[in-house]
């Protein structure tokens, strides 16, 4: 009965339809992008987003690792000096060619967004000291401080066509206005389409705030032709209603279905899914600066925190593997440093965070801890992917070893402007690589803060360390990819040893699709259409 | 009448004032936005300017006297996530919530009344058991996992209707509808019965109890005496009567429903304002916050000033009087 209803369902439908819509696919997302504007606001769904309609110089696949993109080559003088080959015959999807003008429009267009949420690449533009094109296929940037990652930050920013303004020759010159002559385009101006025109494989056709986001084959794309003809996003925000959809038959790709939720579709050989391990670490930071720490209480009087071996006991006491297996239902990998394993600047071998509680309590009465102490866990309950669940659970195997350890969840809105105020005394945290190597956390978490805040932005526990300092602060100026990720492994081998950061496990991303589809899971959490194609 | 009305004005606006502080000040303790909105490795400069931009530097009297003044000139501020101006955003998503509301609304008061009165009138019969019971579980089931139930039965089992999400649209007056277009219509059908359900419950019991009640009363049997048929006694005396606490809850809950039919709008994706709310709620964005619980107020206000005309013209005794009660 089932299956000639589905069949009957299947032949309605193909009768329907016919070839035409066939190509077209339909992909549910958990969250929204807020915006078409590619330089509005740095976040995930956004850069998904508009990596379809616009491209950067650079590129990342799907493991992160780096790739020509508007430019086919790159080079560094040893300073600070970078010259750009850009790939010729290359045409936005207005017709209009591509050439090095226009990546000179879209840096001074990051320095001129008034309407931007701050950080979204003007910090990376920021940092040019000057940007020429000898000629319209090269194009030479100089930084003002050295900034190795220039090639993998680049690849978050879309390149725009600068037709969509009025301008007379244009000199990166942000002072001056550039050269253009008339308003720099804001956030609004891109969301009718008019102004989203991008050199991508796809081109945008409409944007309907909370329900879709059309976008259609660019037949202009320099690389090979995408096999479908139009894509539609559809924000559909809850978990449940997300993968009903997908059984029902009215999306082929979701993005996060619950893991919890994946013996459904298990057996089902309509459906199929992929886990793929992304670079979001999720830690628990520790408050190690005070003499006093708010929710830590110890008999003595001290904060605990502070002594190395409780720090240790507290890493050892947990059950890495059991959090995986339990409570992620195994959509996650343990993680033993912060960022996974063999990307850039990584450990080739961590030892392993072990589990074990009499070691965690011979290490705690050392301390002069044997009767515990008492401390609040405080986690986020709507960031992180069963963050409060698993922030009870290292919270149950802290009482196992004595520290009597409760949990205070909250939502994120609530959660981090406590936490950027030091509130917290062990805080949930967690952290994706955006440029796919090991300066990222290294740099914002553990480092100890400068005047500019460009490093240490994040470190709520203050930790500092000079030797770690001088380590990360020599690795995200030195140029040489080789000593660089020498300096990153020894400062990342430093914080781990000090275990004021107890790093839990990494996050998986996990995609269901019709099983006659085939897609590649990304490591940056992406989900593109790029990343599905049909079938052989 | 014309003192009536501008007496409901003046408190219309001091509410309105009252709720915007209330809904500034909660808003603004909840936390600090830019934590959210600002990613942490942006530097200490690009996070000063940008706090300044949305002008959060300033003290909070200030930032709402600024708010009041532009709110005057018509400007409600804009999204802090979205960087468009809050009331374009909410407007855009009203079409679609009204038409979700105008449509549960009207299937609760199909069914409703009529099933209301039928069991309002034979009160022992099994029928009306039934009805009466089947109230209850209209009224107890929790409205997500009606939801989830509907999508499970309707298009996971028998793929009739589509899961989630609105459907085809057409422009009518600059309007975006989906109530003219047949996929349109296929996606309201889900959403609108989960919305439907506990008003028609709600409605049934409104009218059931009102019909038991009026039907003992001395007018009615004294129609009865004169030899009134029992259908004109219904429909003209029993139901006259009793529809004005219908209609004032029918009002009351459409406007809860236009403003916060969060729930349904969640499980089924429907792009519309409790959705909005909800999500700006998390993300702190109080100009949209805040433009949207004034909307939603001036919409009650609306509603609850139609109502009391309704009153009037249902009841001949209501009169529209500016005297305070």
């Amino acid at each position: 009965m089932r299956n000639r209803m589905l069949f009957a369902f299947v032949a309605g439908t193909c009768l329907l339809s016919g070839p035409a819509l066939a190509q077209t696919l339909r992909i549910a997302l958990s969250s929204e992008p807020t915006a078409i504007d590619p330089h509005y606001h740095d976040l995930t769904p956004n850069n998904a987003l508009a990596a379809h309609i616009f491209e950067g110089l650079t590129k990342q696949d799907e493991k992160q690792k780096l790739l020509p993109g508007l430019a086919t080559s790159w080079e560094n003088d040893g300073q600070n000096k970078w010259t750009f080959k850009l790939r010729p015959n290359v045409t936005f999807s207005d017709g209009k060619p591509f050439v090095a003008e226009d990546v000179i429009f879209t840096f001074c267009r990051t320095l001129k967004n008034e309407t931007a949420i701050a950080g979204s690449f003007a910090d990376i533009t920021g940092n040019f000291a000057a940007v020429e094109a000898p000629d319209p296929q090269t194009l030479v940037i100089t930084t003002k401080a050295p900034d190795p990652l220039l090639p993998n930050f680049l690849s978050s920013v879309g390149i725009l066509s600068s037709s969509i303004v009025p301008h007379d020759k244009l000199t990166f010159d942000p002072a001056k206005n550039c050269g253009v002559t008339g308003n720099w385009p804001v956030v609004g101006d891109f969301n009718d389409g008019k102004l989203a025109i991008g050199t991508g494989p796809y081109k945008f056709k409409s944007y309907v705030r909370g329900t879709g986001i059309e976008i259609e084959r660019n037949e202009k794309y320099w690389g090979p032709a995408e096999p479908w003809t139009s894509v539609r996003f559809i924000p559909v925000p809850n978990p449940g209603p997300r993968l009903a959809g997908l059984l029902a038959g009215d999306y082929d790709v979701v993005e996060n279905p619950a893991a919890r939720d994946l013996g459904r579709i298990k057996d089902d050989k309509r459906f199929s899914y992929v886990v793929t391990p992304s670079t979001r670490v999720i830690y628990f930071q520790l408050d190690v600066g005070r003499e006093q720490s708010p929710f830590v209480k110890a008999d003595n009087g001290k904060n605990p925190l502070q002594d190395p071996r409780v720090r240790k006991a507290m890493s050892l006491a947990i059950d890495r593997d059991a959090i995986v297996k339990r409570i992620m239902d195994g959509a996650a990998e343990p993680a033993y440093q912060f960022l996974p394993t063999g990307m850039f600047g990584t450990l080739p071998n961590p030892p392993a965070l072990r589990y074990d509680p009499a070691e965690a309590k011979k290490l705690l009465s050392e301390a002069g801890y044997s009767k515990g102490f008492q401390v609040t866990l405080a986690t986020t309950n709507d960031r992180y992917i069963n963050d409060s669940q698993i922030a009870q659970a290292v919270a149950q195997y802290l009482t196992q070893v004595g520290i009597r350890a409760d949990v205070d969840a909250m939502t994120r809105a609530i959660y981090f402007p406590r936490r950027s105020k030091k509130e917290f005394s062990v805080a949930l945290g967690g952290w994706g690589s955006t440029s796919g190597e090991a300066s990222s956390f290294l740099k914002q978490w553990p480092a100890t803060p400068d005047e500019a805040k460009t490093i240490g932005g994040s470190n709520y526990g203050d930790y500092s360390d000079a030797e770690f300092d001088k380590l990360i602060r020599a690795a995200i100026t030195t140029l040489d990819d080789a000593k660089r990720s020498e300096l990153l492994q020894k400062a990342g081998a430093r914080v781990l040893e000090s275990n004021a950061f107890i790093p839990l496990h990494f996050e998986s991303s996990v995609w269901a699709y019709k099983s006659n589809l085939a897609y590649t899971g990304r490591a940056d959490q992406f989900t593109m259409a790029m990343s599905v194609k049909p079938k052989q | 009448m014309i003192a009536y009305v501008l007496q409901r004005l003046i408190q219309s606006i001091l509410v309105l004032l009252a709720v915007s502080i209330v809904v500034f000040l909660a808003v603004y303790g909840i936390g600090d936005p830019i934590e959210l909105l600002v990613p942490p490795q942006v530097s200490a400069a690009e996070r000063a300017a940008m706090i300044r931009r949305l002008g959060l530097d300033l003290p909070v009297v200030q930032q709402y006297l600024m708010f009041l003044g532009n709110a005057l000139k018509g400007d409600l501020g804009r999204s802090f996530v979205h960087g468009v101006p809050a009331v374009e955003l909410i407007l855009a998503r009203l079409p679609a919530t009204f038409e979700l509301v105008l449509l549960a609304m009207s299937v609760a008061a199909a069914v409703g009344v009529p099933l209301g009165l039928l069991a309002g009138l034979n009160p022992e019969s099994r029928s009306s058991r039934a009805i009466m019971a089947g109230t209850v579980l209209g009224f107890s089931l929790p409205s997500f996992w009606k939801g989830m139930m509907l999508v499970l039965l309707f298009s996971v089992a028998l793929g009739w209707l589509p899961t989630a999400g609105r459907g085809e649209t057409v422009s009518v007056l600059g309007i975006q509808t989906s109530l003219l277009t047949l996929d349109g219509l296929k996606h309201l059908i889900l959403p609108a019965l989960n919305l439907a359900i506990p008003n028609m419950a709600l409605m049934i019991r409104l009218v059931a109890a009102g019909t038991s009640e009026a039907m003992s009363q001395d007018y009615v049997k004294y129609a009865r005496a004169k030899g009134v048929r029992r259908k004109r006694i219904v429909g003209r005396h029993v139901l006259r009567n009793i529809l004005v606490p219908v209609v004032t809850v029918a009002g009351m809950e459409f406007g809860s429903l236009v403003a916060f039919s969060t729930i349904t709008e969640t499980v089924f994706a429907w792009p519309g304002m409790g959705k909005l709310l909800i999500d700006s709620i998390y993300q702190l964005d109080r100009p949209v916050v805040v433009a949207y619980v004034l909307l939603a107020t001036f919409l009650f206000v609306a509603v609850n000033f139609l109502v009391d005309i309704l009153y009037a013209a249902l009841d001949p005794r209501v009169k529209l009087i500016g005297e305070m009660a």
